[in-house]
């Protein structure tokens, strides 16, 4: 059986207008919607109600700013990771990068290391990000060099399912700053304020500006790695710029918002499968939708069920893992299909 | 050195220790096709893989246009070497427009290098050369892997590099498309200069599309040259360790190899007597149970080649065709014999009258068959101008024997000698010089060979299975001559 299926020429500019759009009503609803309705007209005229204003300003913007910048890292980490390992199931979370972050960021608490001030903790987290990507890649290619899908990410859960033992095994340790730990292992974007944005800020700027300059490279390693040697790609430089890259922008989200899963996952899929695997635009609207997912994710989990919150990681898992489930499916029924 | 010019000197290396490849040294003129072979583990794909800097020679140069290829930042070499890969699955699906643009990312320096308009007409053309222009905005995972190979190609050639790479670029691939790609990639170095390495594992298509060959032995170079002097038997049943043939390509000069299965014992009781021959009014019929080598001037399945059917129809005197190779052709369709299993003569004369006689071992015997009409004998010396029409002399020979190609020549030799000494003897004239007729203007000669048992190497006069031909040949086409005739002379009284 043939079936053709044809892409007409992508409009790159209706996909920026449409994703935008969308990211501006997420940061809308996330602002207004809530047990204190803002009103929109607060937004340009602060004076006119001061509670609300303030509610505005140094509680919901904060927090959902903060939630955009999380979902839109981790989201462009995962495209980064997917198109460098020709893996779509890959994404930090799966690939026990998110766990590598945490232990490194809980380290720096159980040992109460404060190095680079405020920064110490996104530094390590990115630290412990990169180590354990490189542990898992280097590991998963010793079981078998081709890198299979499931390989890599079978790699991932023995090695999250490891470091999620050593976290256990320092909190156990740790006693009083139990809770502050635990509420933060589960992946929050709550009551963080506008500190914690300055803190993810440069990482994103630097990790986003790596993967960027490498959306041409991405690209060409789509067709494998020997592929893009000889199409003049310096493989072994970019994929270290494209590791660095994401380890960053995985260890600094870590940081400042603790684990959550699959918007790495989520987010490139769906950007591909409505606007292509061009990396020159798939980064950049996968930082946008991943930024308006993360916000609305995050709007559901303070308000379904209202006045308690729910940790935004819950929620995300709860879209995510079945959308794991069908790419697997998908891909597999594809192999099947392929060698028969 | 010539632009587009590739020298390899003294290449060694490999992936541990003991290097794959060792000591290989050879040149590629811009503009020409250079097939690397060898058997598996010879080190081809290891050669070829340390062309393209994808592997760290341990020692030796590769240099191309004159530079060596150390001295090449990865995207300048990518500029002058592109290189074809296998055929393999993708994971995340592209446009074939989208996989052709990637062809020129060699060419895209600086950080904000755009989408130039030489950008644009090098992946067009790249395009339009492969045929892939209508698939532009079809995504590859849907394309047959003949469509997606041509795209790939095409990427390649976006590249505008003067050096294409190939590695075993047909596998996977059908004949037909075989033969696309390797016709488009032929044409890129005549046309257009390209200078092509390509790794074979077929070495009929190397020695189709190649100017010359690599043969690599053990990581060695066992033979360079041209297709004729490395496609060699010797030479390629010592380095491949199999049993082959070699002979010429039946349309192109170029030599082509064919396996030999191992032999199976052989059925001692394949022999083809007399009795196996049936003649009714319509045709002379033998149905070997086993092909046979036969060598024949028929009007259906002449020259040479491997038959099970062998067919003398009567065709009246009063046949006429424009096209009678057509005419038999639908004829035996409609009988029902195997056209690719057949060799078909015709003759006016009654095909009842057919000699057949067995000459020489009883156990294996040559038989010979004969149908003779002599109404337009012809004295071959003279070289008479006339019209011909029916009358044929039909003889075929069938030999229980194993003959090489020299050995049928030479039968037919003998067995056309022997004819004309039977014409002789029955002084049958050329009714135009009134002279002794050689044979008629349409007659008709088969040897054919079971190619099993008895070997004979040579069928001239003096051996024995020429005596036995000459014999047998004499014989039947006398005796043919003499029912001709009696046939003859009663049609006569009875008309009278």
């Amino acid at each position: 059986m043939k079936k053709i299926r044809q892409r007409k020429t992508k409009q790159p500019a209706t996909a920026y207008t449409v994703s935008a759009a969308m990211l501006l009503l997420a940061l809308w609803l996330g602002v207004s919607v809530g047990s204190v309705k803002i009103p929109f007209h607060v937004l340009v005229d602060p004076e006119a109600d001061e509670v609300a204003a303030n509610i505005l300003w140094n509680i919901r913007m904060p927090r959902v700013v903060l939630a955009g910048l999380v979902g839109g890292s981790l989201a462009l980490a995962g495209a980064a990771f997917q198109g460098l390992l020709k893996n779509p199931l890959a994404d930090p979370y799966t690939l026990g990068v998110s766990s590598g972050a945490s232990v490194g960021a809980v380290a720096t608490l159980f040992f109460g290391i404060g190095l680079f001030g405020a920064y110490t903790l996104p530094i390590f987290s990115m630290a412990g990000a990169m180590a354990v990507l490189l542990l898992v890649i280097g590991f998963a290619r010793a079981v078998d060099r081709s890198l299979k899908m499931e390989t890599i990410i079978l790699t991932g859960v023995i090695f999250g399912s490891f470091l999620g033992s050593v976290l256990s095994l320092m909190i156990a340790l740790t006693g009083e700053e139990l809770r502050q730990i635990i509420s933060w292992l589960l992946g929050s974007v709550s009551m963080r304020g506008w500190k914690y944005v300055w803190i993810i800020l440069p990482f994103l700027l630097v990790g986003g500006l790596l993967l960027w300059l490498c959306r041409r490279e991405l690209n060409a390693m789509l067709f494998g790695e020997e592929r893009a040697h000889h199409l003049g790609v310096d493989v072994r430089k970019r994929k270290w710029m494209i590791l660095g890259g994401g380890s960053i922008l995985t260890g600094s989200a870590v940081a400042v918002s603790g684990t959550i899963g699959f918007v790495g996952l989520v987010v490139p899929h769906m950007t591909r499968i409505l606007w292509g695997s061009d990396h020159r635009h798939l980064l950049p609207l996968s930082f946008i939708n991943g930024a308006s997912l993360l916000v609305l994710c995050d709007l559901v989990a303070r308000t379904i069920i209202s006045p308690t919150e729910l940790p935004v990681g819950v929620i995300t898992s709860f879209i995510g893992a079945p959308v794991f489930a069908f790419i697997f499916y998908r891909q597999r029924r594809k192999g099947a299909v392929r060698h028969a | 050195m010539q632009f587009g010019m590739l020298r390899v000197k003294e290449l060694t290396g490999g992936y541990g220790a003991a290097p794959v490849v060792r000591s290989v040294s050879f040149e590629v003129e811009a503009g020409t096709m250079l097939g690397i072979l060898g058997p598996n583990g010879s080190g081809k794909s290891t050669l070829l893989k340390m062309m393209s800097g994808l592997l760290q020679a341990d020692s030796g140069t590769v240099e191309i246009g004159g530079r060596s290829i150390a001295e090449y930042s990865r995207k300048a070499f990518a500029r002058q070497v592109a290189v074809l890969p296998q055929l393999q699955a993708d994971t995340f699906s592209q446009t074939a427009y989208q996989t052709v643009t990637l062809g020129r990312y060699p060419h895209q320096t600086g950080l904000f290098a755009g989408w130039s308009d030489a950008d644009e007409r090098a992946v067009q053309k790249a395009m339009d050369r492969m045929g892939v222009t209508e698939y532009r905005d079809t995504e590859i995972e849907f394309m047959s892997g003949g469509e997606r190979q041509r795209v790939f190609v095409a990427q390649a050639l976006a590249q505008e590099a003067p050096v294409l790479l190939l590695d075993e670029p047909t596998n996977h691939l059908d004949i037909a498309h075989q033969q696309q790609l390797l016709d488009t990639v032929r044409r890129q170095a005549t046309e257009n200069g390209l200078t092509v390495v390509s790794v074979f594992h077929d070495v009929n298509l190397a020695s189709l599309y190649c100017d010359r060959l690599l043969l690599m032995d053990r990581g060695e170079v066992a033979a360079i040259g041209t297709p004729d002097e490395v496609v060699d038997e010797r030479k390629m049943e010592r380095v491949y360790a199999a049993r082959v043939r070699a002979g010429m390509h039946p349309e192109v000069p170029k030599p082509q190899i064919t396996l030999l299965p191992a032999k199976e014992p052989e059925d001692r009781q394949e022999v083809i007597r007399k009795a196996d021959f049936s003649v009714s009014r319509e045709y002379v019929h033998l149905n070997s149970r086993i092909p046979m080598m036969a060598v024949s001037s028929a009007v259906f399945g002449a020259g040479a080649g491997w038959y099970r059917h062998f067919v003398n129809r009567n065709v009246g005197a009063d046949y006429s065709t424009d096209d009678a190779g057509t005419e038999m052709r639908d004829w035996l369709y409609e009988t029902g014999f195997p056209l690719t299993q057949t060799v078909a003569m015709m003759t006016a004369a009654m095909t009842e009258d057919a000699v057949i006689g067995e000459y020489g071992p009883p156990d294996a015997p040559i038989v010979v068959c004969v149908t003779a009409g002599v109404g337009n004998a012809v004295d071959a010396s003279l070289g008479t101008d006339r019209d011909a029409y029916a009358g044929t002399i039909n003889t075929w020979v069938i030999v229980n024997g194993h003959l090489p190609e020299e050995a049928l020549i030479q039968g037919m030799i003998t067995a056309t000698e022997a004819k004309a000494k039977a014409m002789q003897t029955e002084h049958v004239l050329d009714p135009l010089t009134g002279t002794v007729a050689t044979g008629t203007s349409t007659d008709s000669l088969l040897i054919a060979a079971t190619q099993r048992g008895n070997r004979y190497p040579y069928a001239g006069t003096a051996t024995e299975l020429g005596k036995a031909i000459g014999r047998g040949v004499f014989e039947c086409t006398a005796e043919a001559i003499r029912r001709y005739r009696n046939r003859k002379a009663d049609f006569e009284r009875e008309s009278r």
